[in-house]
């Protein structure tokens, strides 16, 4: 029999003011399998390790129940103390008697008696625990990056530079996601586009990366180190290798479409580049617009095109790639300003969404970066900024805080102030939240300086009189109702994670929260990493954050995939699926309860073998199992067993 | 005579109800000792035959804890504890036994007060329904 030694901690007084460890340390010393026990004040100290360390030695243990805080604290310290001590980890099994025991009781008499039974429980599982070795696979050193915007590119160039290869997958037909179409940056107010460009043609140069623009994630399997990913790729009707930038094809297409990359104050044609500056730098043609496709009604571009780089016959491709680690970095989306029909966006061209407003502000924008208002490209006097549009109002919208809007909207009245002296902005705000390095000065300086009115107080509705809109709300500093007159009034919508996320975090079966942003693993302790193993998270696909956040988040969760990539092998957990052969009638009942595909039938033998790399050891095999063939490693039936007649003894 | 404790089993999946059992303990919240805990990765490795097992031997109540839906760290493993559960609390009332002394939750990692407000909601209707009856499988 197993030679089982037992410490109980007190933790300071945290078990010991509920748990009558001396008595338990006496009642148990006789207890089958016992061979010694001890308690101490803090187990999880040297002297505490040390305690186990020597008692391994002199009582020639082969087995530890530390009864204890939860395993999510102390369990790898002390499977080290085991393995220092040259036993195998896998014979550790902590009892919780302080997060489900003495934190959770009173009185000590009640204290005491679960805690013994939840020590027992604990002697009982180890006393049938087998020695475990961790399943081991190699490393495919290669990150997918999937979203090419700020946070995308960032985790992308730190991978690549450190060694690695890195595929991007990008949904659109270039690089850049929502920065690119930023006009300045808060709080330094330096270009977008200035500061993203030269990162984004470091990517498209950089050896170690490999970019796929219009193309989406089909499917994942695999798992942590060994993932099989298969790409989509949409028909690339111009080959980006015989185009040259010509621009020919647009100026002949017939088409014209909202511009996308404007937020819809521009227009496009059907076959177009995003921006001159799009990465990679060729021509798209846009298939759900084209008139040449089929019929063959059009066919103006390919006529044009003296490159021959337009082929209407091009077919989406399937690209399959072998991965390592994923870094979700898919970005957000406006909150769909729809939702607040009483603001008149839609109705009123001269309401406008803060992205549309970086457009207007932005050089490269519809208006060259003067500001005219969309509807008669009158140069706006009074302008209206309505802050938490959609944001922090459970009731009707967005519960959170969409956290860059006060700042952006500090920026946009500001850039407004700078190209329009004499321009009266207005902000209705509900705080003003400036936590950033440098972002108090930054609204500091706006107040005291710019001459920016900001108003305390909802905006309720927003409606036309004559060439005015008005902004009608509710002054909550005086209690008074107020409205404002306004040439342009702009929408601080609240961020939601991006359209198609949903679906794609479906394919890839990782956590989201209720709001649809990833989760990560541990929220202070491991926030760049998702609680499925191999995937980590870059940018506001997390959560709602402004530029310096996403990049050093995308940095964060690059040095997390680096930490993988330099591996030689990743190590599986031993607690699987394993069968029994004898017993296995090859039912394969449980092949289908298998979400991984991580069982076969053997047909040869007829029995039914486990991938010990694919089980992820969740058990949903082992209780379908009729004949009682499947069984858990370290959590036999056997072992449940004996758990629970502990507990239905009651002693 | 004293009063009557309750024994029960708890089957806690790892993921969430487990982290949810630990975040009620540091967070301090009081309900009552009688669930013990069995941890488990995930609420479809609890057998039917473990409930029968719990119950035959003499606890009067057995609480199986998982993931919300579509949030099982497994993709799918608490549907399956689902199904199983709604089949065995027919065999427990062929049994002559009263289902509700088997309790299935979906308790998340956040839900501390849940947890607890469960395990005291739960050892109060075990405790009202006495305990458990000798299981005649002839």
């Amino acid at each position: 029999m197993k030679r089982i030694g037992v410490f109980i901690c007190h933790c300071g007084i945290n078990i010991k003011d509920t748990v009558d460890v001396e008595r338990l340390t006496q009642e148990l010393e006789d207890y089958p399998g016992v061979a010694y026990i001890e308690n101490y004040m803090f187990m999880c100290s040297d002297p505490g390790q040390n305690t186990i360390k020597n008692a391994i030695r002199e009582h020639k243990l082969d087995g530890i129940v530390v009864a204890a805080c939860s395993p999510t604290l102390h369990e790898s310290t002390f499977q080290t103390v085991l393995k220092e001590s040259n036993l195998n980890e896998f014979q550790l099994e902590i009892a919780n008697i302080r997060e489900q025991c003495s934190w959770v009781h009173n009185d000590i008499e009640q204290g005491t008696h679960k805690a013994r039974l939840i020590i027992k429980t604990a002697i009982e599982k180890l006393k049938l625990n087998e020695s475990l070795y961790p399943v081991s696979a190699p490393v495919t050193k290669k990150a997918l990056v999937i979203g090419g915007g700020i946070s995308g590119i960032q985790a992308a160039l730190d991978i690549a530079d450190g060694g690695y290869q890195v595929v991007m997958v990008e949904k659109k037909p270039s690089i850049g996601g929502h920065m690119i179409q930023l006009s300045e940056t808060f709080p330094t107010l330096d270009c977008s586009q200035c500061i993203l460009t030269p990162k984004m043609v470091a990517l498209s140069k950089h050896k170690n990366i490999k970019l796929y623009v219009n193309s989406e994630l089909e499917s994942i399997d695999g798992y942590v180190g060994n993932f099989n990913v298969k790409i989509k790729q949409k028909a690339l009707y111009v080959d980006p290798a015989k185009c040259n930038l010509c621009d020919d094809c647009t100026e002949v297409c017939p088409v014209l479409v909202p511009n996308e990359q404007e937020e819809g104050l521009g227009w496009r044609k059907a076959i177009y580049i995003p921006f001159p500056q799009a990465i990679p730098a060729t021509y798209t043609l846009d298939v759900e617009n084209c008139l040449g496709l089929e019929p063959i009604a059009c066919g103006k571009c390919r006529e044009k095109c003296t490159a021959e780089a337009i082929n209407y016959d091009a077919k989406e491709t399937i690209i399959e790639e072998e991965i390592g680690a994923v870094i979700v970095a898919t970005g957000f989306d406006l909150y769909p300003v729809e939702n607040i029909p009483e603001y008149g966006y839609g109705k009123y061209p001269d309401v406008i969404t803060s992205l549309q407003f970086e457009r207007i502000l932005s050089a490269t924008g519809p208006t060259g970066g003067e500001i005219y208002r969309p509807s008669d490209g009158k140069v706006p006097k009074e302008i209206v900024f309505v802050q938490c549009s959609g944001s922090r109002d459970p009731e009707h919208h967005l519960s959170y805080c969409s956290k860059i809007c006060c700042m952006y909207t500090l920026k946009h009245a500001k850039l407004y102030k700078h190209k329009i002296h004499n321009g009266q902005p207005y902000i209705f705000y509900i705080d003003i939240r400036a936590g950033g390095k440098r972002y108090e000065e930054f609204v500091q300086q706006a107040v005291s300086e710019e001459g920016i009115v900001y108003i305390r107080g909802k905006v309720a509705k927003i409606y036309k009189n004559g060439d005015k809109m008005i902004v009608m709300g509710m002054d909550t500093l005086s209690g008074k109702k107020i409205e404002v007159e306004a040439d342009l009034v702009v929408l601080a919508m609240g961020i939601v994670p991006s359209e198609g996320s949903h679906d794609l975090v479906k394919t890839m079966k990782i956590n989201t929260d209720d709001k649809g942003f990833l989760s990560e693993a541990h929220p202070k302790l491991r926030p760049v990493e998702s609680l499925q193993a191999g995937f980590y998270l870059a940018g506001t696909s997390q959560g709602p954050r402004d530029i310096p956040d996403s990049v050093s988040q995308a940095s964060g969760a690059a040095s997390k995939a680096l930490i993988l990539l330099s591996s030689d092998k990743i190590y599986h957990s031993p607690i699987i699926a394993w069968v029994d052969e004898d017993l296995c009638s090859g039912c394969t009942i449980c092949v289908g309860t298998c979400p991984y595909g991580a069982r076969e039938l053997n047909q040869v033998s007829k029995v039914v073998e486990v991938n010990e790399i694919l089980c992820e050891g969740c058990g949903a095999c082992i209780s379908a199992c009729p004949s009682g063939a499947a069984q858990q490693k370290n959590l036999t039936d056997n072992q449940i067993d004996n758990m629970i007649k502990i507990i239905a003894s009651g002693k | 005579m004293k009063d009557f404790e309750p024994k029960i089993v708890c089957f806690l999946c790892k993921w969430c109800t487990y982290s949810g059992a630990d975040l009620a303990g540091t967070s301090r919240m009081k309900y009552p000792p009688n669930g013990v805990i069995i941890k488990t990765l995930c609420s479809s490795r609890v057998d039917p035959q473990h409930v029968l097992l719990a119950l035959s031997e003499g606890c009067d109540g057995v609480f199986i804890g998982g993931c919300h839906p579509g949030d099982c760290h497994y993709q799918s493993g608490n549907y399956k504890t689902k199904r199983r559960v709604i089949l065995l609390k027919k065999v427990l009332e062929q049994l002559g036994l009263n289902s509700s002394r088997l309790r299935l939750e979906w308790i998340s990692a956040s839900e501390g007060k849940k947890f607890a407000n469960t395990m005291k909601e739960f050892t109060d209707h075990i405790k009202k329904l006495g305990p458990i009856p000798k299981i005649d499988c002839t």
